[in-house]
C-alpha cells in the first residue's frame, strides 16, 4: 500500500547523491562533514554504508506498512498517510522518544542539542510523491538503483529481478514481510545480515504486540470492578455481622 | 513560632549537597538541552530519568494502592496504622515522577497533550493517563489527612462519602498503570534481552510492584521508627512479611516458568555482561528474601524485616534498571552510563521526597493517626487495641 522507494543494491556504485539530494530537499547541511558522516542523524536521514569497499546499503525510513513509531507515539505525532509516508508533526510532538526505542530499524533520530527538539527522520517525500513525482533520493540517483513507484509494484519489479538473475541477487525482498511488510523495499546480492540489519524479523507488525495487552484493560476493568466491589461486600458483611453479635451477647449477659 | 537556625548535621550537609548539583544540573538542562545535560544518545535514548525515576518511581509508589486495598477492601483493620504512611509515599512518588517527567521531556510544555491528542494504540498514552488519573485520585484520597489536620469536618465527611469507590479506582488504575509501565516494552523483541523480554512484562511488573508495596511499606516503618522514634510494630509488619512471602512465590513461579517456556536459561549461564545483572537481581529479589524469610526467627525480627525489606526493594530497582538499561545496551550497539548531571537530578528528587516524607510525618496526622488509634470516622466504629503497642494478632 502508498508509494516508496525499491533500492537494489546490485546498482548503487555509492556516489552518495541520494545523501545530497536528500540534504538539499529538506534543508540539511551539505558539506565534507556530512559527505563523511557514514550513520544517521538529526542532520542526515539517509546515508550508504559501505561494506567490503564494493557492497553498498542505504539506510533510511522503511515507512512500514503498520508502524511502530506511528503505534507507539501517545499523542499522535506520527502518522503513516495514505500515500504510503510516515510523517511528523513537531507541534504535537512532547519529546518523550518512545518512537526512537521503539523502532525496529533504529530509524528516528532526535535533536539533541536543541531546547525545542524535533524527532528527524527521512520523510518519504510526501509532498513529491502526492503530486507523483520521484522522491528526492530517487531523482538524485545516477543508476536508477533507488526508483520509486507504488509498493505492489517495486514488489512485483524486485521478484521479477530475482527471477531473471537468481545468481545476482539474495533471494528475499527485504520488507516485503518484515514486520508486517514495509513500503521502502531492498533487494541485495548479499543476505543483509551482512550490512548490519538484524538477522530476523517477525512477520507480524509489532504493534500486534502491545495490542493483545491493550485490548485486554477494559475485562481488567470492569472484572477488577466487579470483583473488588464483591471482595469488600463480603469482608464488610463479615465485620457488620461480627459486630452485631458481639453487641447482642452483650445485651444477653 | 521562632526562627532558629537548624541544627548542622551531616545528613543534612549531604542533602544540601545533592540539591546544589541538582540544581547546577537543572540549569545545565534548561539553558543547553537534553544532549549537553545526559549521556543519551541516538542509539540510547532512555537513560536513568526512565529508568529510575520513571519505573524505579512508580513501583516505589506501590505500597499505597497495595495498603489500601488491604484496609479498605480486604477490611485488614488491623493495617490500618499503616496504610497512611503507604499513601504518603504513593502521592509523594507519584507527585515526584511527574516533575521527574519533565526534565526527561525534550518539550515539557506539551506534557498536556495526551489530555487532548490521543492515540489509544499506545502504552505510553495509557501510561500518561494513568498517571493523570492516579494522581488525581491519590489527592482525593491524601486530603482528609488534610482535613484531618485543620478540622475541616464538613469536606472531610463529603469525602469518607466517596472513600471506597474512591480506592476501588486507586487500585485499578494501579493495576493497569504499574502493568504498562512493562507493557512499554513489549514491542521491542529482539531489542530487549531475551532475560528480560517476556509476552509476561505487564504481569511481571504488576506482580513485583505489590512486592515492592509491601517491602517499601516494611522499610519505612523500619526508618520511621528508626529516625522519628516511632514504636516498629514486630507483629504486623511479619504479618506483612508472610504476604510478601507468598507474592514473591507466586512472581518467582511466573519468572522461572516463562524462562523455561522460552528457552531463556540458556542466556543467564552464559555468562557475560547481562547474565550478571540477572543474577544480581535474582539473590536480591528472591534468594535472599526467601532465604531470610522462611526462617521465622528473622521474619518476627526487625532487623531480619529491615534487611528482607532493603532487598526486596533494591532487587526490584535492579530489574527496573535491567529491562530499560541492561537489557537495551547491546542491541543499541553502545554502553550507557549517566552523566553527573542525570544523577544529580535524581539524587535530587529522592532527597526531595525525602525530606518532604519527612516534613509531612511531622506535621500531618500520619503516623499518629497510628498512635493516638481513635475513631475512624467512616464508620464510626472503634478500633481495637492501640497499635503503637504490638498488637497480638487479633483473633
Amino acid at each position: 500500500m502508498g508509494t516508496g522507494v525499491l533500492f537494489d543494491s546490485t546498482l548503487c556504485i555509492g556516489c552518495q547523491e541520494c545523501e545530497a539530494g536528500c540534504a538539499a530537499a529538506n534543508d540539511l547541511p551539505w558539506n565534507d562533514e556530512m559527505v563523511n558522516q557514514a550513520k544517521a542523524s538529526d542532520l542526515k536521514f539517509t546515508y550508504v554504508k559501505t561494506v567490503d569497499d564494493d557492497k553498498f546499503m542505504r539506510h533510511l525510513c522503511m515507512h512500514c506498512e503498520d508502524p511502530s513509531c506511528v503505534s507507539v507515539c501517545p499523542v499522535g505525532a506520527l502518522t503513516k498517510t495514505a500515500d504510503g509516508p510516515v510523517v511528523y508533526d513537531a507541534d504535537k510532538c512532547m519529546g518523550c522518544r518512545y518512537c526512537m526505542v521503539a523502532c525496529p530499524f533504529g530509524v528516528p533520530k532526535y535533536e539533541w542539542t536543541s531546547l525545542k527538539p524535533r524527532i528527524r527522520k527521512c520523510t518519504g517525500c510526501p509532498e513529491r510523491i502526492a503530486k507523483g513525482e520521484p522522491t528526492a533520493c530517487s531523482e538524485a540517483c545516477p543508476t536508477g538503483a533507488t526508483i520509486t513507484g507504488e509498493r505492489e509494484a517495486m514488489l512485483a519489479e524486485a521478484n521479477r529481478r530475482i527471477q531473471e538473475n537468481p545468481d545476482g541477487y539474495y533471494p528475499h525482498v527485504f520488507g516485503s514481510t518484515e514486520v508486517g511488510g514495509t513500503t521502502t523495499l531492498f533487494l541485495s546480492s548479499v543476505p543483509f545480515e551482512t550490512f548490519g540489519l538484524r538477522a530476523s524479523y517477525p512477520d507480524d507488525p509489532l504493534p500486534m504486540l502491545t495490542h493483545r495487552a491493550l485490548s485486554k484493560i477494559p475485562s481488567v476493568v470492569t472484572v477488577g470492578f466487579v470483583l473488588l466491589g464483591g471482595i469488600w461486600w463480603i469482608t464488610n458483611r463479615r465485620d457488620v455481622v461480627a459486630a452485631a453479635e458481639a453487641d447482642k451477647r452483650k445485651e444477653e449477659e | 513560632m521562632s526562627l532558629q537556625m537548624p541544627r548542622i548535621t551531616f545528613w543534612r550537609v549531604v542533602f544540601v549537597a545533592i540539591l546544589i548539583a541538582g540544581a547546577a544540573a537543572t540549569f545545565i538542562r534548561f539553558t543547553q538541552g537534553l544532549g549537553p545535560s545526559t549521556n543519551l544518545s541516538d542509539e540510547f535514548p532512555w537513560g536513568i530519568w526512565i529508568g529510575f525515576d520513571i519505573l524505579c518511581g512508580v513501583m516505589l509508589a506501590a505500597g499505597g494502592f497495595t495498603l489500601m486495598a488491604t484496609t479498605h477492601i480486604f477490611n485488614a483493620e488491623r493495617f490500618h496504622p499503616i496504610a497512611r504512611p503507604a499513601l504518603l509515599t504513593a502521592f509523594l512518588g507519584y507527585l515526584l515522577v511527574v516533575g521527574a517527567l519533565l526534565f526527561d521531556l525534550g518539550k515539557p510544555w506539551n506534557v498536556w497533550h495526551p489530555m487532548v491528542m490521543w492515540n489509544p494504540n499506545s502504552v505510553m498514552f495509557e501510561v500518561g493517563w494513568c498517571v493523570m488519573l492516579y494522581t488525581t485520585v491519590l489527592s482525593l484520597e491524601f486530603a482528609p489527612i488534610v482535613f484531618e489536620r485543620f478540622r475541616l469536618e464538613r469536606p472531610l465527611r463529603i469525602i469518607r462519602y466517596i472513600s471506597l469507590p474512591l480506592v476501588i479506582l486507586g487500585v485499578l488504575l494501579s493495576t493497569l498503570h504499574q502493568s504498562s509501565l512493562g507493557s512499554l516494552y513489549l514491542i521491542m523483541p529482539g531489542k530487549l534481552h531475551a532475560l528480560w523480554y517476556t509476552p509476561l512484562l505487564p504481569v511481571l511488573f504488576f506482580v513485583s510492584a505489590i512486592a515492592v508495596g509491601l517491602g517499601m511499606t516494611m522499610l519505612e516503618s523500619a526508618l520511621s521508627a528508626r529516625h522519628m522514634g516511632h514504636r516498629f510494630n514486630v507483629s504486623l509488619m511479619s504479618s506483612l512479611a508472610r504476604i510478601l512471602l507468598v507474592v514473591l512465590a507466586v512472581y518467582a513461579v511466573l519468572r522461572f516458568q516463562d524462562l523455561s517456556a522460552r528457552g531463556a536459561w540458556s542466556y543467564a549461564f552464559a555468562g557475560g555482561y547481562e547474565a550478571t545483572f540477572f543474577w544480581v537481581e535474582m539473590a536480591l529479589c528472591l534468594a535472599i528474601p526467601a532465604a531470610l524469610l522462611i526462617m521465622p526467627r528473622i521474619r518476627t525480627s526487625a532487623r531480619g524485616l529491615f534487611w528482607v525489606s532493603i532487598s526486596v526493594v533494591f532487587g526490584f530497582m535492579t530489574n527496573r534498571l535491567n529491562v530499560s538499561i541492561t537489557g537495551m545496551e547491546a542491541s543499541a550497539g553502545v554502553t550507557y552510563i549517566p552523566k553527573w548531571t542525570e544523577v544529580a537530578i535524581t539524587a535530587s528528587i529522592v532527597a526531595v521526597g525525602i525530606a518532604i516524607f519527612g516534613l509531612a510525618a511531622k506535621h500531618l496526622p500520619i503516623f499518629e493517626h497510628a498512635e493516638a488509634e481513635s475513631k475512624d470516622l467512616d464508620t464510626g466504629r472503634v478500633h481495637g487495641p492501640s497499635s503503637a503497642e504490638p498488637v497480638p494478632s487479633t483473633p
